[in-house]
């Protein structure tokens, strides 16, 4: 049997949380004192290079469900792993291509400002943080109850410790370091991730003798056979896989987080870079856990991966102490830990600006505020959010999460992208084409997952789903007896008004079992992936509505837009 | 010229349209080429699994789904590459010369 010291407290993993714990509180101290203004605490003085930049956006989004959950979902399913890696990373030209420059060029350090720049501030920022805040705190959900289950499973502390740690780290990095202290914690952990994963895969390559063709050749021999390395069952309608796919994509520059990182850079010439940066790093990471993914399922093996965890979540680590040992698995098990402290960080901060600088200052204050005033109330939202954070973790405690990041990225893409995208290219988009794309999106994206088979099914008539199992099951152990009793019957050549009898009693069982069948619950919307529909509809009533009113003053503006967007006169 | 000038009037100088023209189109083409890429391989896990399945050569495991899931991952930051190249060089120096002439 595969020994494993995972699930118990690991010195050598803790010994590196602590140096990480440590030098990135010395940072925040370092950034503390140069965090001052709004611009400091939103967008680090706008002083990250492109590089940099770079780093911390692949820090940003590499979550531990990319991490861990890419590498798992490939050591246990095999190829069709791989088609979420890809979904992961193709919106990064999208983003470049359509969208950062003009970010760069137009906001100050929400994409509601751009969203604004020409529409009637109040009713956009309201829509724009609603759009945030519930990516965020999804986002937020899912990361937080991963974070539990991870450290409870690496480090042997209990649920409630980690996801309160997790927090508390969390809210100091951005409370005193804001956007300084966050791109740093983001830059490093995005350093740590890779060069762990490198390691990793040039340790799983040298078992192979370097040899991909061995690699898979041996993947071939697993259980799952050569369907290993094929599209399997992963993704069941044409339908499914499409919608998926523009979730995927469109969810990624749709992303509040991520698109405020093109506010710490200079210029546009920067965020461009960046994103090339990001790309680069992202994609390369994405291959490396598909390599570690495939290589677990050969050296580690299916059964010992997902007998620790179902999910196969655990496949890395597990890798890493077969081919490292317990100073390698100790190691990644912290960077591990630095991945999502470091997303829920810059989670933080993106929810924090969104109340502070689109809700208080924009609505509540009407754009006039004192800067002291608009980072106390940052401060002071991120206290809020992180202590909600901690709470929604604990009460999500073991309950399935995974359908919380598919709901991030379909609101990101349905609530915020269509919003951001039109208010940027098309002179006709009105304010109230605005405000109904978002809220479209941002409801009809929520409702038909609630509606959809991961939530109705498997979470909502969770009990019902095990009811009618559970009777399935007694009806198709009582069909059994009663095959059994009329091959007795036929043996022993009984009667034939009793085998009719027990024929009748196996066909009225066969009845039942249809009735009980009938009465699984079943989703209200089919489909598991509402993308298609919740972007569609955002894009369609956001172009309908605005061909049906008329925003003179967002008209006239247009032509000041279009000057700032392509060469940047005016940006902050 | 060293008076500023309007949007109005920057959106009509020669210069700015052709830099804007520009930028329109390797921008939506670059888009579509990296939506046809990846909704290519959408396509084909949906409507033609057993393409993705065949084997790369006899004897081996491998299949060609590999090397096109790992080829859109490439190709997607050689299109980021393309587009970042063609800014830096081509583009920023149009933006200067605009600027240059309506004074921002």
């Amino acid at each position: 049997m595969h020994q494993t010291i995972i699930g118990q407290a690991n010195p050598v993993a803790i010994m590196f949380f602590v140096l990480f714990v440590l030098t990135t509180l010395g940072i925040t101290y370092w950034a503390a004192k140069r965090t001052r203004t709004t611009k400091d605490f939103y967008a680090a003085g706008r002083s990250i290079t492109g590089f940099q930049n770079g780093l911390a956006l692949a820090g940003d989004y590499m979550s531990a469900a990319s991490f861990l959950g890419i590498a798992g979902l490939v050591s246990t399913k095999g190829y069709d792993g791989l088609i979420y890696s890809v979904g992961w990373l193709v919106g990064w030209p999208i983003i470049m291509f359509l969208i950062a420059e003009p970010l760069r060029n137009l906001g100050k350090y929400t994409f509601a400002d751009v969203v604004a720049f020409r529409l009637n501030q109040r009713p956009i920022r309201a829509a724009a943080a609603a759009g945030s805040l519930v990516v965020v705190l999804t986002y937020l959900i899912a990361q937080m109850v991963g974070a539990g289950t991870l450290i409870k499973l690496m480090f042997g502390l209990p649920f409630e410790l980690a996801v309160a740690v997790t927090g508390t780290l969390m809210i100091c990095y951005v409370i005193f370091g804001g956007m300084i202290a966050t791109t740093w914690v983001q830059i490093i952990k995005a350093c740590l991730l890779l060069g762990g994963a490198t390691l990793l895969v040039i340790l799983t390559l040298n078992e192979f003798g370097f040899s991909y063709a061995e690699l898979f050749k041996r993947a071939s021999a697993t259980p799952l056979g050569q369907k290993f390395l094929e599209p399997g069952a992963l993704i069941s309608s044409p339908l499914e896989a499409f919608s998926l796919g523009l979730a995927l994509m469109f969810g990624t520059a749709g992303l509040p987080h991520i698109l405020m990182r093109f506010y710490t850079v200079p210029d546009a010439k920067a965020a461009r870079t960046s994103v090339f940066y990001a790309t680069g790093f992202i994609g390369y990471f994405y291959i490396l856990t598909v390599t570690i993914g495939f290589g677990a399922a050969v050296l580690v093996g299916q059964k010992v991966i997902m007998g620790i965890d179902a999910g196969g979540n655990m496949a890395g680590p597990l890798l890493a102490e077969a081919l490292g040992g317990n100073i390698f698995l100790g190691f990644l098990s912290a960077v591990a830990f630095a991945t999502i402290l470091a997303v829920v960080s810059g989670l933080t901060l993106a929810g924090a600006s969104a109340l502070s600088h689109d809700l208080y200052v924009g609505v509540i204050r009407r754009g006039v505020a004192a800067e002291k005033e608009e980072v106390k109330v940052a401060k002071i939202a991120t206290i809020g959010l992180g202590i909600c954070a901690i709470l929604l973790g604990i009460l999500f405690k073991g309950k399935n999460v995974a359908f919380l990041v598919g709901l991030t990225f379909a609101i990101a893409a349905s609530a915020n992208f269509p919003a951001l995208l039109m208010s940027i290219m098309w002179k006709k988009f009105t304010t109230a084409g605005a405000v109904t794309s978002i809220y479209v999106g941002l409801i009809s994206a929520t409702v038909l997952i609630v509606l959809s088979p991961t939530v109705w099914v498997d979470i909502v008539h969770k009990e019902d789903v095990a009811a009618v199992q559970a009777q399935i099951k007694t009806i198709d152990a009582a069909a059994a007896a009663a095959d059994a009793k009329i091959a007795d019957l036929q043996k022993q050549l009984g009667s034939k008004a009793a085998i009719a009898a027990a024929v009748q009693e196996k066909d009225q069982l066969a009845e039942q079992k249809k009735a009980a069948g009938a009465a699984m619950p079943k989703a209200i919307f089919p489909m598991k992936n509402p993308g298609i529909f919740s972007m569609g509809a955002a894009f369609l009533i956001g172009i309908l509505v605005s061909l049906m009113s008329r925003d003179k003053a967002a008209e006239e503006k247009f032509e000041g837009e279009k000057v700032r967007t392509y060469v940047g006169i005016g940006a902050e | 010229m060293s008076s500023k000038r309007t949007a109005h009037e920057i959106m009509q100088d020669p210069d700015f349209k052709e830099l804007a023209r520009k930028k329109d189109r390797i921008s939506w083409v670059l888009t579509v080429l990296e939506l046809v890429l990846y909704f290519g391989f959408i396509a084909l896990i949906a409507y033609n699994k057993p393409f993705l399945a065949q084997k790369m050569s006899e004897g081996g495991a491998a299949t060609i789904g590999i090397p096109i899931a790992i080829g859109t991952i490439v190709l997607s930051w050689v299109f980021t590459g393309i587009y970042t190249w063609w800014a830096n060089t081509k583009y920023d120096a149009m933006v200067k010369k605009v600027i240059e002439k309506v004074g921002g």
